[in-house]
Order: structure tokens, then sequence, then C-alpha cells
């Protein structure tokens, strides 16, 4: 290239060696990088933060299914007076003090990071007897009861006040006497009792007591406001139940109604002790295999169900029909050193762990079971960390039957909240999957024929004005707002279904006939006639015929009801059938999902359709099928990976559907396919249930799970369809 | 006839115009569904005829009552309780009407369900008159005398056109009231709180300063004795608000006496003429839409909801196109084409189809508890234990659907990314354009159509979507407007209200269904409106936009 010459010619632009022109060209490219790199960070960081949404379900989820941690902390020799063994273990809230009673009644209170002794209360300090029995009650109410040689029994609680001097929490131990710290007189003869069971609510107290002459004594105390005197009287009701066998453990739950004896055969005796003057035996029976005897009886936390441990190892749980403290979990412990964790409804081993060599003979759960203290044999203490948070829950209770504590075989429930701590949770999501399956399963019967068919004909039969027209209403279908489909089928489709129910089943075979009566009188018609209306035009034809039937059938409902069905369907169903009908029930609820996924199945299965080189079709023509066999033979073959796609798509869409299941069905999480009743659906109990979750619950976990479930279920059926769709398009354009 | 019957059938012909038939449905369903919202939400402000008649009741005493029809069915007779003797012999079925009969405080209920044939002597008297409340419902009744008018009126002012100045004048002090109750004394409230978290804040930061503690009681003590000027000013005011009343007689003849206080306005509708309904009816449509809620939301309009809905569309707009389109800019221009783009393509479209009600359950994990709670701990130590931004709130559900809708911006970006033709690329390079001008200067202004459609989408689903918002913010009653005069005025941590959510909440939870459901239609219609104006909007940009694109490609 020649150089330029400067007098013949001005460029309008800069000289592009001048400085100018470089800085220019230069800070044009900084742009042009600069740009790159942040087009790529936006793009990636929007793409990260839509991949982010399945990560943090998981992550929310996965702590439910993640084992329980236990952590030796400490070990220290077993605080306060050695020379007497151990009877019982105990620990505050906070896991910082730790109770020790000893066989002489002394109750120590220590520190449980070091075993240093902070307090020392002599419980029989009030008494010259010996300590021949001890029993602790509701761990609620923290109550203690040491039986005494002299047939007296001392009743105790152990509390802590929790002081914050110089911002510091300092917890103060100390034991308190409901009844005074005189003993009490179970057996007025004065026989030593061997064996205690004992119960307070804080206002009245039940001792169950086996005295050295094997009688079984029972007591209800309750302390009686008098208006006239200041001093509460102590009303007492006594009784006794006569016993056969050796008695090995007694137990009495927490509403001091029922009283259990376990004997030396293995047998456990059941006592409805309500009237504490008149106990009544309800039922005894063989806990544990011939020869293995009983080796343990505890309730499990609630009072409802008791565990009863046996000499093989085992454990089982028994309740009527009709551990930890608030949960249904509980501890073991064995004579091989092993300490498990365990939770009942999750039919679960949370945890096992050997902590030693020598046998544990006691062990002690902090009241949020987030600390344990176990002794062995020769006296150590060790005091463990325990992260449990979510051991309520598995796999199995999640999807299996689990037989919940009073229900007579195992079920299936979902029943997340209740007021009290002794509820059991029941998170079974199979109603709930359940109930979004059915709801899918009707919505698709109402919504793929009309869909489909009415896609066939717009891609295919339709006139092109008429065409664009339909097209536009089916968009405007799918943008209405799901919210006023459910408000609609909640409010105004079920009560109108519930009175018009013969009518709608009319509709459902005077449509079609109908359709198909106008047709063949159509072909009827002299030709000349039939010219007037062009072809592709069927559809603007059929509406006034069957806005007629529709209102044909609605009108004829009534007297149809009155006539076959003592006009009342919904009664007659119930009494001729045993069908039982609600209000919102799935038909309501299909039609109305159905009514949603409909656009979206009619729009890509019409694109689908209307996609078919036209080379096919007019090659079929000419060959001397007739439109419908075209359409059938070739059409649709080409296109049905399409619809296909349309499916899955419109099921994914029906699956997730939120408003509608919350207002149009009766969200009772039931297992029935009856269509004439109501269901809960997985996204519907998130919508009810999650604002009033606790964050980081397993309630709040078990949402996140079915969301996640539904994340995935929608995620699969999309991804099949949009394969399918990928792959369809490649083939068009090969055709 | 067999023949021309199996001829007819094997031709395909019937199984043509079943799928006729399908379109037909599909668009009747539609046409009839927005038929129905529409009759139902616009017919219930025209001014009802207020009907009186006797009646014999179900233990057989004859009453009179007064109302509005309200609805009507016909019941076959098994669908009632036990034979009636009201109801003549012969007959299999009878008619039943709704009656809105008013006067919650008196009857106890709203509406009640008549039968016809025990109807007697309707008419429709002139002098019923109707009167909206602002508790307790409508009244219906007859007026016999006003007590203790603020206003004076002369004699030559008959008792009905007293009434209507006395309710102008009432309603000037409750607008006056209103006033100073939630602007001015909210206002105060607002500072006191301002202060007292200062206060808190200097605590935490260990500043013992006498200066900075003495400016804020003395701040304290200013503001204390403004608002003790204020109630007093309300006392007074409600003094003279509580005071005028009238009696009406109602249908059975008893006379009660009723405050102006809560009127909100009366009309006889019985002697109104065309014009004058046509008239009212505007007013009370106008009314729907600009008024605040009343009596649990069952009566008055919807204001905050529609309010609450723009604020919280528009903002999940400023969040969802600059995002949504540098990612399908990044998708399209800049990425690698290969495996990995098409699977984050099926990633994105899949998103789409992922429910709602998953977004909430993030939005609420992710934003709220998670980054809403560490904003909380960084930036608001001094609120806490009361969260700011770690409970749901307007940021939080604009952020949550802003996810939701992406995918559709994406799309519809790339889509018309796709659609410009390569020559202009090329064409801008050869000219020595770096590609950055290039996009900036020539290819992203032509696909600014397709952006809109992708937003006018995004927005039309963010505007109908309720599910998430469950979970990230909405509430029944929101007590202020997430845009107000007190500082920063837009008040991101608030939670607000929303047309969907008000639909489902007057719907399904409020106490009295029956009297809100006329309410819950209108709310639909204006929801269903604002929805298929948007998408009518999108529909159209992308046809004409079509058009565009297929005449430059034939040039």
């Amino acid at each position: 290239m020649a150089e330029p010459n400067s007098s013949s010619r001005h460029s309008v632009l800069a000289d592009f060696h001048s400085p100018q022109a470089i800085r220019h060209r230069q800070w044009r490219h900084i742009k042009d990088v600069l740009n790159r790199y942040l087009m790529s960070f936006g793009g990636v960081s929007v793409i990260i933060a839509i991949v982010l949404i399945a990560f943090y379900l998981l992550y929310v989820v996965l702590p439910i299914f993640k084992p329980a941690q236990v952590n030796l902390i400490t070990d220290y020799p077993a605080p306060g007076d050695k020379a007497d063994a151990t009877m019982f273990y105990a620990l505050e809230e906070q896991h910082e003090i730790g109770l020790r009673i000893n066989k002489s009644g002394q109750a120590d209170f220590f520190k449980t990071g070091g075993g240093e002794v902070v307090a020392v209360i002599d419980l029989t300090a009030w008494s010259p007897a010996e300590v021949t029995a001890f029993a602790s009650g509701d761990p609620a109410q923290a109550m203690l009861a040491v039986g005494l040689s002299d047939g007296g029994v001392i009743l105790a609680q152990h509390q802590y006040r929790v002081t914050y001097p110089n911002d510091i929490r300092l917890i103060t131990p100390s034991i308190t006497y409901p009844f005074g710290p005189e003993p009490i007189i179970v057996d007025a003869s004065g026989n030593a009792l061997v064996m205690l069971a004992a119960q307070w609510d804080g206002e009245q107290a039940t001792i169950a007591a086996l005295t050295a002459d094997s009688r079984l004594l029972l007591l209800n105390l309750r302390q009686e406001e008098s208006l006239i005197e200041d001093e509460p009287k102590l009303a007492t009701l006594a009784s006794s139940i006569p016993v056969e066998k050796n008695i090995s453990h007694i137990i009495l739950d927490v509403d001091q109604r029922e009283l259990y004896l376990a004997d030396s055969d293995g047998y456990i005796s059941y006592f409805d002790i309500s009237n504490k003057t008149t106990p009544r035996l309800i039922q005894k029976v063989r806990a544990v295999a011939k020869g293995n005897h009983i080796t343990s009886l505890e309730f499990l936390s609630g009072g409802i169900s008791i565990l009863v441990g046996d000499s093989a190892g085992r454990i089982t749980q028994w309740f009527p029909v009709r551990a930890e403290y608030s949960r249904k979990g509980f501890v073991s412990i064995d004579a091989n050193g092993y300490l498990g964790i365990y939770h009942t409804t999750a039919h679960r081993t949370i945890k096992l762990a050997r902590l030693v060599e020598t046998p544990l003979r006691h062990v002690a759960i902090a009241p949020r079971a987030n600390a344990i203290l176990a002794e062995d044999e020769r006296g150590n203490v060790q005091f463990l960390d325990v992260a449990n948070e979510h051991p309520e829950v598995s796999w199995q209770s999640i999807w299996g039957k689990v037989w919940y504590e009073s229900r007579d075989r195992p079920e299936y429930i979902w029943q997340s909240s209740s007021a009290s701590s002794d509820f059991e949770p029941k998170f079974s999501l199979t109603p709930l999957a359940f109930g979004t399956l059915k709801a899918a399963f009707y919505a698709m019967i109402f919504a793929i024929p009309l869909a489909i068919l009415g896609a066939i004909y717009t891609a295919y039969f339709m006139a092109a004005k008429v065409r664009s027209m339909v097209k536009s209403t089916v968009e405007i279908m799918a943008a209405l707002p799901t919210v006023i489909l459910g408000f609609l089928a909640g409010l105004w489709f079920a009560p109108y279904v519930e009175s018009h129910l013969p009518g709608m089943f009319l509709i459902l075979v005077l449509a079609p006939f109908t359709v198909l009566a106008v047709a063949w009188c159509w072909q009827l018609l002299p030709d000349s006639t039939r010219a007037r209306v062009p072809d592709g035009n069927e559809a603007i034809l059929l509406a006034p015929v069957l806005v007629g039937s529709v209102i044909l059938a609605l009108w004829a409902s009534g007297p149809l009801e009155v006539w076959l069905f003592d006009g009342n369907l919904p009664y007659w169903l119930r009494q001729e059938m045993g069908i039982t009908y609600e209000q919102r029930n799935s038909l309501v609820v299909g039609i109305a999902i159905g009514f949603a996924v409909i656009p979206t199945i009619f729009s890509i299965s019409e694109d689908a359709i209307f996609g078919v080189p036209k080379s096919l079709t007019t090659g079929s023509l000419a060959l001397g099928a007739t439109p419908w066999q075209t359409m059938v033979r070739v059409v649709l073959l080409t296109a049905s990976p399409g619809i296909f796609s349309a499916i899955m798509i419109g099921l994914g869409r029906a699956v997730g559907e939120t408003m509608i299941v919350v207002m149009a069905t009766g969200n009772t999480a039931i297992m029935d396919m009856n269509i004439f009743q109501g269901f809960r659906a997985l996204s519907a109990n998130i919508a009810v249930e999650m604002p009033e979750s606790e964050v980081g619950s397993t309630h709040f976990r078990v949402l996140f799970l079915a969301g996640l479930v539904l994340f995935f279920v929608t995620f699969v059926f999309n991804t099949i369809a949009e394969l399918v769709r990928q792959r369809l398009r490649l083939k068009y354009s090969s055709l | 006839m067999a023949a021309r019957l199996k001829q007819w059938i094997e031709s395909g012909s019937p199984f043509i115009w079943l799928s006729a038939g399908a379109v037909s449905i599909l668009i009747l369903m539609v046409a009839g569904l927005l038929l129905l919202i529409a009759v139902n939400g616009l017919g219930h402000f025209w001014p009802a005829q207020i009907a009186s008649f006797a009646y014999v009741d179900d233990d057989g005493s004859k009453i009179q009552l007064a109302g509005e029809f309200a609805d009507h069915e016909l019941v076959p007779l098994a669908r009632l309780p036990e034979t009636d003797s009201r109801v003549p012999p012969g007959q299999t079925s009878v008619d039943r009407f709704l009656i809105k009969t008013g006067n919650r405080d008196f009857l106890g209920l709203d509406f009640r369900w008549v039968l016809g044939p025990a109807m007697s002597n309707l008419a429709y008297p002139d002098e019923m008159m109707a009167v909206e409340r602002r508790e307790w419902g409508n009244f219906y009744g007859t007026l016999v005398e006003i007590k203790d008018q603020t206003i004076s009126a002369g004699p030559e002012v008959d008792l009905w056109e007293k009434m209507q100045r006395q309710i102008a004048d009432s309603g000037r002090i409750f607008d006056q009231i209103r006033h100073i109750e939630k602007n001015l004394i909210g206002t105060i409230n607002f500072d006191m709180e301002r202060l007292r978290l200062r206060e808190r804040k200097l605590e935490l930061l260990g500043i013992m300063e006498a200066a900075e503690h003495e400016e804020i009681s003395r701040q304290g003590v200013v503001l204390q004795s403004r608002y003790t000027q204020l109630t007093d000013e309300l006392a007074s005011l409600y003094e003279q608000f509580n005071r005028p009343r009238f009696s009406a007689r109602l249908a059975d003849g008893t006379e009660v006496e009723l405050p102006f206080a809560s009127v909100v306005h009366t009309y006889r509708p019985n002697s109104m003429t065309i014009f004058e309904k046509t008239r009212f009816y505007f007013h009370k449509l106008w009314e729907f839409v600009t008024d605040e809620p009343r009596e649990a939301n069952t009566e008055g309009g919807i204001f905050p909801a529609v309010f609450g809905t723009v604020m919280m569309v528009l903002l999940m707009a400023l969040i969802v196109t600059p995002f949504g389109v540098v990612a399908a800019v990044y998708l399209h221009e800049y990425a690698k084409q290969g495996p990995l783009t098409r699977l984050i393509r099926i990633a994105v479209n899949n998103l789409a189809g992922v429910p709602s009600v998953v977004y909430g359950l993030f939005g609420l994990g992710f934003f709220v508890y998670f980054v809403g709670g560490n904003i909380d701990e960084l930036l608001f130590p001094e609120v806490l234990p009361t969260p700011t931004f770690g409970t749901p709130g307007l940021m939080w559900a604009s952020l949550t659907l802003a996810l939701l809708t992406v995918p559709v911006v994406i799309v519809a970006t790339e889509e018309g990314l796709a659609r410009v033709p390569r020559e202009i690329r090329e064409g801008s390079l050869a000219l020595g354009a770096t590609k950055a001008e290039t996009l900036w200067r020539t290819v992203l202004p032509m696909t600014a159509p397709s952006m809109m459609t992708g937003l006018i989408l995004a927005i039309a689903r963010a505007a109908g979507e309720v599910a998430p918002l469950m979970l990230v913010g909405v509430v029944k009653m929101a007590p202020a407007l997430p845009l107000d005069g007190n500082f920063p005025y837009l008040h991101l941590d608030r939670k607000f209200m929303h047309l969907g959510f008000h639909i489902y909440d007057v719907g399904f939870q409020s106490p009295n269904v029956e009297a809100a459901r006329p309410l819950v239609y209108a709310t639909a219609l204006l929801l269903v409106v604002i929805i298929i104006v948007l998408n009518m909007t999108a529909i159209r940009i992308r046809n004409t936009l079509r058009e565009k694109y297929r005449a430059a490609e034939q040039q």
C-alpha cells in the first residue's frame, strides 16, 4: 500500500496513527473487553442463581437425614459421696448442672463440665429411716420420690433458678417439697417400701408403692384450698391392689390414670386407676418371649406408650388403643457399654455407640435432648454432647406406613402440628403425593381430549382467520391467574356442581351427541347451502348448538334428579352407593386445573401439528386419503413426539398447581380415589403450612422436602419434554 | 341409509366435527368465564331495588322483611329438610330467594333464604333507604328524624336533604380525623421509633456522650408535646363527630337510633332515576378502586391491594429486566455454543415450568431467613430482635418473583436476538465496530421489542401469581402503604397487600363470605382486566415484530 498523499486527499477521519486515534481505539478496546466480562459475569451469575434453587432446597432438606452426632466432652469419677451407689441422674435445661442421687438419699448437684459438687442436700434429713426405694416422675415436673424403710415417702422436686449477675448465666439448684419435707405415710403398718412409682402434676400426686410384705398400695394426695382456713388441706385417697407374682417394675403415667406392673415372668398388667379408690385391671399381656424377663419398663414421653426392655436386648413399644422430654425419642444403655439413641415414630436407630468396655448403669438426658450423662459400672461419669436435631423422620417414616401412638394399625398420616409437646408429629408425604397425583390425573382426563382435539382442528382444519382468533383466545386463557380459577371453582362452580350434578354428567353425553347430530344433518343439506359456509368454520357453527345443549342439560338436571335420584343426587350417592360426596371435590378441581393446563397442552401440540411439513400432507391427500385419514395416519404420527411433550409439560403444570388446589379442595389428607372427595396436595400443603412453620424445625425441613420433590418431578417431566421437542425439531428440519 | 352412515364414518368427517366441537368448547369456556366474572363483578355496584314484603316464617309466624334480592334458585322439594305447609301441594320444586336484609346489628345475619310461596304483598316503597356504614354492613329502613345536627339547615330543606348535608359534614370531620391519625400521628410515631433506635444504636456502640443523649431526649419531648396537642384536637373532633344521630324504622316497625359517625352514604334506590343510578354506579366503581377496605376487607375499596400489586410488579420489572437481558445476551452472543449452552437453555426453559410455590419456598428460606437475617445483623442491629429484612416483605417478594419470571425474559430476549439478521451484525463489524458497539448500537435496539414482550409477559405472570407471595410478604391487611411521606419514602421491608391474595383471603378466609362475594368478583375482574390488557399488548408487539422481520427477510 502506498503512502497516502497528504496534499491530495484529506480524510474525514483522524489520522490512524495519531496519538488521539490510538487512545480512542484503546479506549474502545477496553470498553469491549469490559463489556464482555460484564456480560459474562452477569450471565453466569444469573444462571448460577437459577441453579442455586435446587441446591438450596437440598441444603435445607439434608439435615433431616443426617445421623446424630454424639461427642464425648469429658469424663470424671461420679461426683459426691463415692461410698454410696448411684440411684438417679438428671440434667437441667442448659445441661450445665447435673444431679446425682445416691443410695442414702443424698442429692449432689454438680457441674457437668468437671464434676465439681456445687450443692449437697440430704433428702431424708427429716426422717431417721433408711432409703429403700426410689422413683422419678414425669421429667417435665422434675419430681423425685424416695421410699423409706418405715413406709414413708418423701416427694421432692429439683429446681433451677437462672440469674444473670454481671451478664453471666448463673444457675442455682434447689430442692422443694410440694407436700413438705416430712415423709408421707403410705404404709400405715410401717413396712419398708421396696418399690415405688410416683407422679405429680402440680395439683395432685399419686404414689404406687410395693411394701416388703408384698402389698401394692396406691395413694392419691391433693392440696385443697379452703375458704375458711388459711392452711391448705391435704385430701388423700388410698387403696391397695392385690398382687400374686413377684413384681419387678412399677410405672405410673403422667395423667395418673394408668398403672403398669411388670412381673418376673415377663407379664405386664395394665390397671385403670382413674378412680383411685377402686383400681381396675384392664389387661394382662406377656410382653417378652418365654425365658426372657423384663429388664426395664419406661414411659415414652407423653405417657401414652410404654417401652419394655428385655434380657435378650430387645426393646418393644406398647400402647393402649384408644425417654426424651418432649419428643418420641429414647436412649438405652446395655451391659456391654453401648449407648443407643432411638426414635419410635421414625422406627429408627439414630445412633449406636460403644462408650466404654464395662456395662453402663445409669443415664440421663438433658431436657432439650442435646446432652447425655452416663455412668458406668466403675462409677465413672461421661458427659456427652448430642447433636440430634431431627430424630422423628426417616426415609421410611416419610414415605411408608407408620404405627402411630393410639392408632390401631400402621397408617399413612400427615398431621404436622399440635399445641402440646407430647404430640407425635406425623410426617408422611405419601397422602400428599397421592393428592397431587389425583389432582393431576383428573385434570389430565379433562384437559387432554379437549386440548389435543382442539389443537388438531385448529392447526389443520381451521380457516386461517379464525385460527389466529382462537390462538389469541387460548393465550388469554393461559394468562388467567390461577387464583381466579381457584376462587371460581371453590365459590361458584363447586356449589353449582353440587346442585346440578346430574346435569354435569348429562353434558358429557349430550354435547358430543349434539355435535354428531349436527354433523350428520349438515352433510344431508344440499351442496348449495353448505357452500355458503366455507370449510374450516365448523367450530363457529357449533358454538350456538353447544350452548343450547349445555342449557338443555342443566335445565333437565332438576327434573332428572327428582325422577331418578329422589331429588338429591349427592344424598342418593351416600345412601345408595355408599359414596361420600364433598362439595369441593376432585371433579371440580380436575376441571379447574384442566382449564389451567389446557392452554399449555393446546399451544405446544398445535405448534407441533402445524409444523408438520406440507409436502407430507399434500402427498397423502394426492394419494386419495381423506383429510381425516391424512390427519391420523400422517400428521399425528409425525407430530406425536410434540404432542407427547405437550402432555408432559401440562402434567408438570398440573402437579405444581397451588392456588386452585388450596381453594377448591377440602385440603384433608385422605387417600381415596373417589372423584367426589377432596385431597391435600403437596403444593397446597406448602402454601398453607409454611407461614406458620418454625425455621429450622423438622416440619420446616419436611416442607422443603415436599418442595424438592415437586421441583424434581416437574424438572424431570419438563426435561423429557424438552429433549423430545428438540429431536422433533431436528426431524422436521431434515424433512 | 346404513351404508351412507358407514361411508360417512369412514370418511372421518364426524371426527373432524368432534374436534371442531372441542375448539368450540374451549372458546365458550373462556368466554363464559370472562362473562361470569364481568357480570358478577360489575353488577355489584348497581343500586338494587329494596323490596319490602310480608313473609310466613318457618314457625308459622307472620313477619315483615325488607332487603335486596341477591340470588334465586329452583329447589327440588326433596332437598328441603321436610315437608313444608307453606308450599302448595302438587309442586315438585319451589322458588327460593336469597335476600340481603342487612341490619346485621339488629338481625344477626346479613342474608337469609326465603321461600317464594311464603312471600306476599311485595312492594318497592319509595322511602326505603339503604345506608352504607363503616361497620355492621348495610342498613335498610325508613328515615324518621335527625337529632343533634352539627350544621344548621333552614326549614325549607326536607328531611332527606338534611340528612345528606349532615353526612357530608360528618364525612368532612371523618377525613380530618383520618388525616390526623394516619398522617400526623403516624409521622410522630415513626420519628419516635427512629429516636429510640438511635439511642439503642448509641448504646450498642458504647457511646456514652451526654450531648447526644440530651439531644435525643430533647427531641423526644418536642414530639411528645406535639402528640399531646394532636390527641386533644382529636378528642374535640371525635366529640363533634359522634354527636349527630338519626332514627330510622326497620321493616318490622321498630325504631332504632344510629350515629352519623358510621354512615358512609345513603341512597333511596327505589326512587332513583336511571340517570341517578348510573351516576351512583360510577361513583361506587371509582370508590372501589380508590378507597381503603372496611370491615375486614369485605366492604369498601381495594386501593392498598392495587397499590401493593403495582409496587411489587414495578420493582420486579426493575430487577428482572437487566438480569434477564444480560443472561440472554451472554447465552446468545458471548457463550461458546455447545452442549453446555444447550443444557443451560434446557434448564432455563424448565425453570419456567417449576411450580411457583417452590420459588416461594426458596424465597422464604434463602432471601428472607438467610440473606435478610444477615442484613439485619450487619445493618440493623439496633432493631433486633424485631426483624427488619429478616421477615417477609416487599423487597423479597419482588426478588422472588423476579427469579420466577427471569426465564420468560431470557427466552423472549434470546428469541429476539436470534431474529436479528446475521448481515446486520457482520455489516457493523465490517465497518470496524467492536463487538460491544455492535451489540449496544445495532443488535440490542433491534431486540428491544422482544425484550418488551418478555417483560410484559413477565409482569402479567407476576401480577397473577399468589402462591409464592403467601410465603414471602403478602398480608391480608397492611397497616401502611410501602410508599409514604416518611424517610426513606419507599419502605422495602414493609409487607403489602396484593389483588390476587385479596381474592383468596376475602373469598375464603373472611367471616362473612356471602357479603364479600360480589367484592371478590369485582377484584377478580380488575385483576383479569389488567392481565388481559398486558397480554394483549405483548401479543400485539410480538405480531407487529414478526411482520417487520418477515418484511426484512423478504427484501
